[in-house]
């Protein structure tokens, strides 16, 4: 284990593998804050999250090719993507609601593929970097950098969680959408429109995502293929998390990023995905003895 | 059955044959004196850029030939012609329309495709057929280790993509005092086929100097945050760091380096040409290292097309836009044909392969010798530094139009 003496040598590199990974964590939770909505109220599981990230992640492109500093594309893409996602609902969505969880995987899949593919051709496969130009932090002498974007993509992801969280208390659609997310049946009785609610949902879970992809396209790079690892990230983190509470995707998703990093680093960047779903394993099993002993003490 | 019907359904059925049979044997790759060459060429599907690039390339060659009064065997002008096929940009059709090349346009020398993959394809029948190839555009390193006979590349393969980084750092190491076994490596490279390739020639380049590797990462595909493997960069403070992941790999490399500070003094990638990291980057991009099969900068001549900048030239003139390497090797393949055809002296394929094979010509291209395998190894790569927002040629020394930077200045943001 060569690298993980490499960290004993030099802590100070567990530092820099720390940051940078709940920095990043803090990118993953928006779009995971997203996929936790449509689940919880939609009941659909949207594979094409991450293909509305990387939409987003053109917005901030286009003003910076521009001349337009791209901070303003993390509102500007939450502004167009919501009414993207109100379009993908009014057209494709709707028609999967009450279906089974299988179709709607497939029908998003599917969508996925078609806006990938849209996207090839309208904006060319290369790679773009829209740079804010707000330079690195320097710590310990050099030894641990920070780039600004990270830290306010980590403020943006938290601002976002706060709004999301007053908006789903405190306004009349927000109400309507928890209810619906608990009885969509009753909701209806009660005289919710429940269309209208799911249509709101997607536009906002699409809103978010923009707002990330801003954010991925300023701290990394954007082009049409970059959506799956954060469909997949979202996934994950949602499952971890479960349905319905904001704080602990925001936990699990920064205890995400900075377990990639960190085993990116030990067991070299190819494993970092294979043993991010390997942590997925371990977290369902010891999740499902730790029921099962609960159970037992019920019966 | 009367005599006579007999005799004219045998006739006939000989006619057949000879229509079936008619275009081999020795004379059917002339018409008059005309040679056929034959292509099979990308013009629809993924490949239909660089697959124009390979036909114009090549159309380029065939008209300048001509015009210099086509090329002279045993004492008789012959001019050249290429019979073209579409590919469509997949191995199978490109292999099939080889066979058909051959067997019924009776075509007794093949041009390559565009990628590996395509020339990967159709390697087998043209060695099947003994049909000598050149080709110009399949990089990969195995299309010359299956020991194939017929099989001509005048490109460095993908092995030598980055080697020359690591010769001119030592060279560059002497010239500055040091010992290269002195030297560190740290590389990075993305999970292909081409860029394990390129990880090849870097350890067999950098054994020979006796450089040390302290860190050999494997990048996924959908990599998007090079952090962690340039962590390890920054700890181990190498003298090299060397990366091959197509476009995202080099625009994660010019980022991240420049806002981690990661300051090492040779930083050398693939794909930066077309990663556009000079024109999209700005400063961030400096002092980066690039490598190219070809450059029209460079200083190389001949007595075809003058030097690189006059094809350069001849190519823009004609087609209307700025010449790409991969048209600039698409007419070298060409020329290298020319070549053995006046020194075999003959048309017989088996003695124009063995022209082939002990070809040593000078095109501005660049110096083009095979080795055992095929392969080209005499001519190097280019290696561009961004200097001033711009890609210079700096290796090779002998060739190049700039001094490389030495060490790289990690650039303010």
């Amino acid at each position: 284990m060569e690298n993980l003496r490499l960290l004993f040598d030099a802590p100070i590199l567990t530092v820099q593998l720390l940051l940078d990974g709940i920095l990043i964590g803090a990118i993953f939770a928006l779009a995971a804050y997203g996929m936790m909505l449509v689940w919880g109220v939609l009941n659909i599981i949207n594979v094409a999250q991450g293909e509305l990230v990387m939409l987003g992640g053109y917005v901030a492109f286009f003003l910076f090719k521009a001349g337009i500093n791209p901070l303003f594309g993390v509102p500007v893409a939450a502004a167009l993507l919501f009414v993207v996602g109100w379009l993908l609902y009014r057209v494709v969505i709707f028609r999967i609601v009450d279906k089974d969880l299988f179709i709607s995987i497939l029908a998003t899949f599917g969508l996925s593929i078609l806006i990938q593919q849209l996207a090839k051709v309208a904006f060319s496969p290369d790679v773009r970097t829209p740079q804010a130009g707000f330079g690195t932090i320097s710590m310990f002498g050099g030894a641990v950098t920070v780039t600004w974007i990270k830290i306010i993509s980590f403020a943006a992801a938290l601002t976002t969680g706060g709004v999301l969280v007053w908006f789903l208390r405190g306004t009349r659609m927000g109400q309507a959408i928890r209810a619906t997310a608990q009885n969509a049946r009753a909701a209806r009785v009660m005289g919710i429109d429940t269309d209208r609610v799911y249509a709101w949902t997607f536009g906002v879970n699409a809103a978010i995502c923009g707002a990330s992809g801003a954010l991925v396209a300023m701290t990394y790079l954007v082009d049409p293929y970059i959506g799956l690892p954060y469909t997949i990230r979202s996934f994950m983190i949602v499952i971890v998390a479960g349905l319905g509470n904001i704080s602990a995707v925001l936990a699990t998703a920064i205890g995400l990023g900075a377990a990639e990093n960190i085993s990116a680093f030990l067991f070299g960047a190819e494993y970092q995905i294979a043993f991010v779903y390997g942590l997925l394993v371990v977290i369902l099993i010891s999740r499902r003895i730790v029921l099962a002993r609960q159970r037992r003490y019920l019966a | 059955m009367s005599t006579a019907t007999g005799k004219m359904a045998l006739a006939l059925a000989s006619a057949a044959l000879l229509f079936l049979y008619g275009p081999t044997g020795a004379t059917a790759q002339t018409e008059g004196d005309t040679i056929n060459l034959g292509a099979a060429v990308s013009l629809t599907g993924k490949y239909s850029v660089n697959g124009k690039n390979t036909k114009d390339g090549y159309d380029l060659a065939i008209k300048r030939l001509n015009e210099m009064g086509g090329v002279k065997v045993g004492g008789k002008s012959y001019k050249l012609k290429i019979v073209y096929y579409d590919d469509e940009s997949t191995p199978a059709r490109g292999a099939q329309l080889a066979e058909r090349l051959i067997n019924q346009d009776g075509v007794k020398f093949l041009l390559g495709a565009y990628s590996s993959g395509l020339t990967k394809a159709i390697a087998p029948i043209t060695e099947k057929y003994k049909v000598p190839h050149v080709e110009g555009n399949g990089a990969a390193r195995e299309l010359f280790t299956e020991g194939y006979k017929y099989l001509f590349g005048v490109l460095s393969t993908s092995d030598y993509y980055l080697r020359d980084a690591v010769n001119m750092a030592a060279e560059v190491a002497k010239e500055n005092g040091r010992d290269p076994k002195s030297m560190k490596i740290a590389m990075a490279f993305e999970n292909d086929p081409f860029s394990l390739d390129v990880r090849a020639g870097i350890l067999e380049a950098a054994k020979k100097h006796g450089m040390k590797v302290l860190v050999d990462d494997k990048l996924p595909p959908e990599i998007n945050d090079m952090a962690a493997t340039l962590t390890k960069v920054k700890a181990v403070k190498p003298d090299l760091l060397l990366v091959s992941g197509h476009e995202k790999g080099a625009t994660l490399l010019v980022r991240q380096t420049s806002e981690m500070k990661i300051d090492v003094p040779i930083v050398a990638t693939t794909h930066c040409d077309s990663a556009k990291i000079a024109e999209t980057m700005g400063k961030q991009a400096e002092g980066i290292l690039c490598a190219s099969q070809w450059d029209r900068t460079l200083a190389y001549k001949d007595k075809w097309f003058g030097s690189a900048d006059d094809y350069a030239k001849t190519f823009q003139k004609e087609f209307n836009y700025p010449a790409p390497y991969q048209a600039a090797e698409s007419t070298a393949s060409v020329l290298v044909f020319a070549d053995a055809f006046q020194r075999a002296g003959s048309l017989d394929p088996a003695k124009v392969r063995d022209a082939i094979a002990k070809t040593d010509v000078m095109t501005f291209y660049g110096p083009i010798k095979f080795d055992e395998t095929g392969k080209n190894t005499k001519k190097p790569m280019v290696l561009y530094q961004v200097q001033g927002g711009d890609y210079k040629v700096v290796f090779p020394s002998k060739w190049a139009e700039t001094k490389i930077k030495y060490p790289r200045k990690l650039p303010t943001n």
